[in-house]
């Protein structure tokens, strides 16, 4: 890419196509957000640079416009025995106000999305998939129905923030005692949203759902009281940092939650869901390849996804995302590898622009908060 | 936008401030602006020539690589070392302590068909 195409990719968005934008989009704009195509979004990469926005979320708190994700409701009778049999993991875990992350597979386990469902009543189910999959999972749970249920697609309706970093509690203190990976209704700002303990950095932090109409309101408030707003760039940084994956990249319909060492939220152990055949299969047998976490040994350009993966100086994968990791200070990435060299300490080399640089397998995450 | 007078331009965001036969060569403030974060600089090996129009280093941002395009032909007679463990130095100071490298021309005419400042200007559109 040349500087030229660097700089256009982020002018084209704002000229030609006709990309969405969030109901956030016009304060962003106010308050020098830079922004970017993503998954047909037009959002902001950044506000005042990714590496202070990557600081703040480990060192304080940081705001996010995730809007672009979708929001789907499902409910009636029949909503948890149509979820269990869509999806890996087991809703029937699942107790009123409480979430779980989980995966949409297709029937050889390829993931279709990854997504995180909350009960947020007895038979009432909110989904939030990822912004470039809406279309095609809401089609998806159409098609593959079996049992008559509501279905709704909430995403235009709904806007959504996340407040990541330790400061996050202080910042809401009514969400303060909300335990991880449970939601509820609170007042914020003045707005009646759905806060829930979750996030996609690694930090102490609540993701915040309310009425598009009020959106602003609540994003507002938060940049009223000192919060940093943060971009795309940021949020990439910090969940690489973690070894989340990221739909499209790291995981695929290609790619199986077993290969990608993300076997705990799927239970295999229900008696039927799509994809269970293809899952229990490869457990039996073993996943031949794992997504592995490495780290750059020596000083390098960054990893990019793309790069071909060696070890011994066979070719053995491609790396599905790479960065220079703000808080570790060197380049890291992940990486589909066979799985003899998916053991942390195995040495690998990256190449990048035909040269090839030193790696090594880490233990996920890449980033261990000891906060 | 900072675009010192005193300095030539390409459409593709490089600069170029003349010292004698030799040209000083490194990317804009919007070019850095736009990228954001850089960390991490290939510049060209010394006493290789390039090419002018030629791709001929990279500058990585946290998002992304760019190649830089060699403004005018010559032999890289020296790269700024400090950007090895200084690359922020780009974002700091583009046209100062930022620069990338230095090339002795080959063929100084090919100035004139460089911008100049306000042509810069126009052609970042602000």
């Amino acid at each position: 890419m040349t500087l030229g195409h660097a700089i256009a990719t982020v002018r084209a968005v704002v000229s030609s196509e006709i990309p969405q934008r969030t109901p956030l989009y016009p304060i962003q704009a106010s308050i020098g957000a830079k922004f970017i195509a993503f998954g047909g979004w037009e959002m902001p990469v950044t506000f005042a640079g990714i590496l202070v926005e990557h600081r703040a979320v480990r060192e304080h708190a940081g705001i996010f416009d995730i809007s672009h994700m979708g929001e789907f409701i499902v409910a009636g009778p029949n909503a948890e025995a149509t979820l269990n049999q869509l999806l890996t993991n087991d809703v029937r875990q699942l107790n009123v106000d409480q979430a779980q992350y989980t995966f949409l597979c297709n029937e050889n386990g390829g993931i279709v999305d990854d997504l995180i469902v909350y009960r947020i009543a007895p038979t009432i189910y909110l989904l939030v998939v990822n912004a470039g999959n809406i279309e095609k999972d809401f089609a998806w749970f159409t098609e593959h129905l079996r049992l008559p249920v509501v279905l709704e697609n909430e995403s235009n309706a709904t806007a959504a923030m996340a407040l990541q970093g330790p400061d996050a509690p202080r910042i809401l203190p009514a969400a303060a005692a909300l335990p991880r990976f449970s939601i509820a209704s609170l007042d914020v700002f003045g707005v009646a949203c759905r806060v829930a303990r979750t996030g996609y950095t690694g930090e102490n932090g609540f993701e915040i759902l309310c009425p598009a109409a009020e959106a602003e309101k609540v994003f507002g408030g938060f940049i009223q009281h000192g919060v940093k707003p943060c971009g795309l760039g940021a949020r990439d940084t910090l969940r690489m940092e973690m070894c989340y994956p990221l739909h499209g990249q790291d995981i695929t319909a290609d790619t199986t939650p077993l290969e990608a060492g993300l076997g705990r939220w799927v239970a295999l152990q229900k008696p039927e869901f799509i994809g269970r055949e293809a899952l229990l299969a490869q457990k039996q047998t073993g996943a031949t390849r794992r997504l592995v976490a490495f780290r750059m040994t020596e000083k390098s350009p960054p990893p990019r996804p793309h790069y071909t993966i060696f070890v011994d100086g066979r070719r053995v994968g491609e790396v599905t995302s790479g960065t220079q990791s703000p808080s570790l200070g060197l380049g890291i990435g992940m990486g589909y590898v066979p799985t003899a060299s998916a053991k942390a300490g195995t040495a690998l080399e990256i190449e990048i622009r035909g040269r090839t640089f030193p790696a090594v397998v880490e233990t996920k995450p890449l980033w261990k908060n000891t906060k | 936008m900072n675009v010192p007078k005193n300095l030539k331009y390409t459409k593709s965001h490089e600069w170029v401030r003349v010292e004698g036969r030799d040209a000083v060569i490194g990317i804009t403030d919007h070019a850095q602006h736009e990228l954001t974060d850089i960390v991490y600089v290939e510049p060209p090996t010394v006493s290789d020539d390039v090419e002018a129009g030629k791709e001929c280093a990279v500058v990585e941002s946290v998002k992304a690589a760019s190649d830089i395009y060699a403004p005018l032909s010559g032999e890289v007679i020296e790269a700024n070392a400090e950007l090895t463990d200084h690359p922020e130095l780009v974002n700091q100071d583009p046209y100062g302590r930022g620069w990338l490298f230095k090339v002795r021309m080959s063929d100084s005419s090919q100035l004139d068909d460089l911008l100049n400042p306000e042509d810069y200007v126009n052609h970042t559109g602000e």
